[in-house]
């Protein structure tokens, strides 16, 4: 079982920063060279000049990989899984570097991809199986079952268009689980399809591994790394920092998530009238927190500094997305509570509600200001990726959209 | 990637440098995405429309109907001996195959997003079937041909049997405009704009609507530098069988054909590893 089936050697990948930017046409070039004088006359600082003009997705990534294994990759978004994925499934080239594969490759680096929504199911499984490397006759042979996989008989023939989102993934999903590669590439797709069929899912990626066929799985669920992989790897920074048992490995995953972001402490005094010393994330034990799960109730702790005397002091925690908006904010005001006058150390805590975070990047933004002379301190050095564990909301199929997650009552009835 | 491949065979993945060689056995190999993309655009074209495959008549067919007016009726422009509306419309077929070939395999890739950016096969597959989707369109539009022709007594001679071979090299020429348009259009997206407008005047340049002897035999080789000149001329000496077939302006054009798709696949294929990074 020793046989190294994916040989990857000092892999590098670099991206131009224009390379990711959407296309570009002469007239926003045009409209390119009018805007940067206009914006270094406003004095507001040109950001594009200040960043690196290239990124390494990927760099010197070595690894090797034994036939049978069901590798999980892990790492923050940006670390370079996909980047990985993308350059084994041959969809882009590496800048360095040379990988040796031996046996056919499928991918399911995004399932559906292909999928016509003028052509009826029964044709896009034609036309997808053709797309993922299958044959007319593997097809033909492998029909019925993938049309029994989807639970979509009565819909076979209807024009994909007409599929809510989720049969759509069901039947995408069907097509690429009765693929047969040596070497299988997934990508996040466990996340699709109710639980029964997610459920058939995991089966299925079970036994293509059983079968003696090597899998790559890219997943931000701990649990299912744990569950399906023998061995994991964790990247960041497009570099592995830890190959090994996927427990040690989403652990020390999970415990990195922390350290970096969930507690901040101010290094140096400042000379405002009132500022922050320490904030950080407290868990149950009411010590620092090493992750925030979507299950977690998120407890902020605020020790502040009031220097100076002032009346009418506020304080106020605001939730940030990842890209740093604020969510909604909180102030102890809310429940008529005063922030003491009189200098000194304090301690506030706010608790959130449980079960909003969605298993995506959150910022923490925490002020101290003051009505009429505006803001003493601002903090927004808190941020973290929220680790999906089983609750109601990462039981969507398909995700949850949105920026928070809120548990409401419903009530259905059949009127009549 | 095909079945036929043993477990033992073996994917080198590096980063490739300057001039690819094309790999016609990969292409080979992934000849059923062709077969089902090919089916998918024609398939997709004409769903949910009433005329449905109507309209691969409907516009050389007022095309042919316009130009007789004007050029055929108004402007008397001479048609080397033939009822105008035949002369053009024997004309406009293949040139609108050709037209919507280039058109449709210049966005290909574009529109195609998805695939690129996810799945891996040769890229080339995607712009070729977009230019051969157009083929059934064609046969549509010149059964129309046929019955013109009876009604206004125009008989082909022998040279229809070049008429397959016309055919492949309108493709060829069509696939290698596409190619260049195609991977040019992925880096700059001016390109989706010149080219309606390359194909106007491109029609104005070929002889769809006047014959070559307009601009006199002696010196109408040269138009032939542009490639479907001489292959529109052929096919109207072989659909049409009033005049020989201009063997040198087919020559001519031919070798055009040639260097443009063997430079436009050399070019795709430098840039097919761009692609997924910058579309």
């Amino acid at each position: 079982m020793n046989d190294i089936v994916i040989k990857i050697n000092n892999i590098s990948k670099k991206y131009k920063l224009g390379q990711r930017q959407p296309y570009k046409t002469i007239r926003e070039s045009i409209a390119n060279l009018i805007k940067k004088p206009v914006n270094r006359i406003s004095s507001i600082p040109y950001q594009k000049n200040d960043l690196p003009q290239e990124i390494w997705a990927l760099k010197d990534v070595s690894l090797d990989i034994c036939k049978g294994d069901v590798v999980g990759i892990i790492g923050r978004n940006g670390a370079g899984k996909s980047t990985l994925l993308k350059i084994l499934a041959r969809i882009t080239q590496p800048t360095e570097g040379i990988i040796e594969l031996k046996g056919r490759v499928g991918s399911l680096l995004e399932v559906g991809t292909g999928f016509h929504p003028e052509l009826t199911g029964h044709e896009n499984i034609y036309l997808y199986g053709a797309i993922l490397g299958m044959n007319r006759l593997e097809i033909t042979r492998k029909f019925k079952e993938i049309v029994e996989f989807s639970e979509l008989q009565d819909f076979i023939e209807t024009p994909v268009k007409r599929y809510s989102s989720g049969m759509y993934m069901r039947l995408a999903f069907a097509v690429a689980a009765h693929l047969e590669p040596e070497i299988l590439l997934v990508d996040e797709v466990l996340a699709v399809g109710d639980a029964a069929f997610q459920k058939k899912c995991l089966g299925k990626m079970d036994e293509v591994s059983k079968g003696g066929r090597t899998v790559l799985f890219v997943s931000h669920n701990m649990s299912s790394i744990q569950r399906l992989c023998n061995s994991a790897v964790l990247l960041e920074k497009g570099k592995i920092i830890s190959v090994g048992k996927p427990s040690e490995v989403t652990e020390l995953y999970l415990s990195k998530g922390a350290t970096s972001k969930l507690e901040w402490k101010r290094e140096t005094s400042a000379n405002a009238n009132a500022f922050f010393k320490r904030i950080y994330i407290k868990n149950i034990d009411g010590k620092i927190s090493e992750y925030v799960t979507t299950t977690d109730a998120l407890c902020i702790v605020l020790e502040f500094l009031i220097n100076k005397h002032s009346e009418n002091l506020q304080l106020s925690v605001g939730l940030l997305d990842r890209m740093g908006d604020i969510i909604f904010s909180t102030s102890p005001s809310d429940l008529k509570l005063k922030i003491p006058d009189s200098k000194g150390l304090y301690h506030a805590e706010v608790r959130f509600p449980k079960e909003i975070l969605l298993p995506t990047t959150y910022g923490i933004r925490a002020v101290l200001w003051h009505p009429n002379f505006g803001i003493y301190d601002a903090n927004e050095e808190l941020r973290f990726l929220v680790q999906e564990t089983d609750s109601y909301i990462t039981q969507t199929p398909l995700g949850r959209s949105g920026k928070i997650a809120m548990y409401c009552d419903w009530n259905i009835q059949r009127e009549g | 990637m095909k079945p036929n491949n043993n477990e033992s065979s073996l994917i080198i993945i590096k980063p490739s440098k300057g001039w690819i060689p094309i790999n016609f056995k990969e292409i080979w190999n992934y000849r059923e995405i062709l077969y089902f993309l090919t089916k998918r655009d024609i398939k997709v074209r004409y769903s949910q429309t009433i005329l449905g495959g109507l309209w691969a008549i409907i516009q050389p067919l007022f095309f042919m109907l316009i130009f007789s007016l004007f050029f055929g009726k108004l402007a008397k422009m001479p048609s080397d001996g033939i009822a105008y509306p035949v002369f053009v419309y024997a004309g406009l077929v293949p040139w609108t195959y050709f037209a919507n070939a280039v058109s449709a395999s210049s966005n290909s890739l574009v529109g195609n997003v998805n695939l690129i950016t996810k799945i891996y096969f040769p890229r080339i597959i995607i712009p070729a079937s977009a230019a051969l989707s157009g083929i059934l369109d064609f046969f549509i539009a010149i059964l129309l041909l046929g019955i013109m022709m009876i009604f206004f007594n125009v008989f082909p001679n022998i040279n229809i049997l070049l008429f397959p071979l016309l055919i492949f090299l309108t493709f060829l020429c069509a696939i290698g405009v596409g190619l260049w348009l195609s991977a040019l259009n992925v880096k700059y997206r001016d390109i989706r704009y010149t080219v309606p407008f390359l194909i106007q005047i491109w029609l104005f340049l070929s002889p769809v609507i006047y014959p070559s002897s307009m601009i006199g035999n002696k010196n109408r080789w040269i138009m032939a530098f542009n490639p479907m000149a001489g292959v529109l001329e052929a096919y109207k000496a072989c659909l049409l069988g009033h005049m020989p077939v201009d063997w040198k302006m087919l020559l001519i054009s031919t070798i055009i054909i040639f260097v443009i798709l063997i430079g436009g696949l050399f070019y795709f294929r430098k840039m097919e590893k761009y692609f997924a990074d910058i579309i």
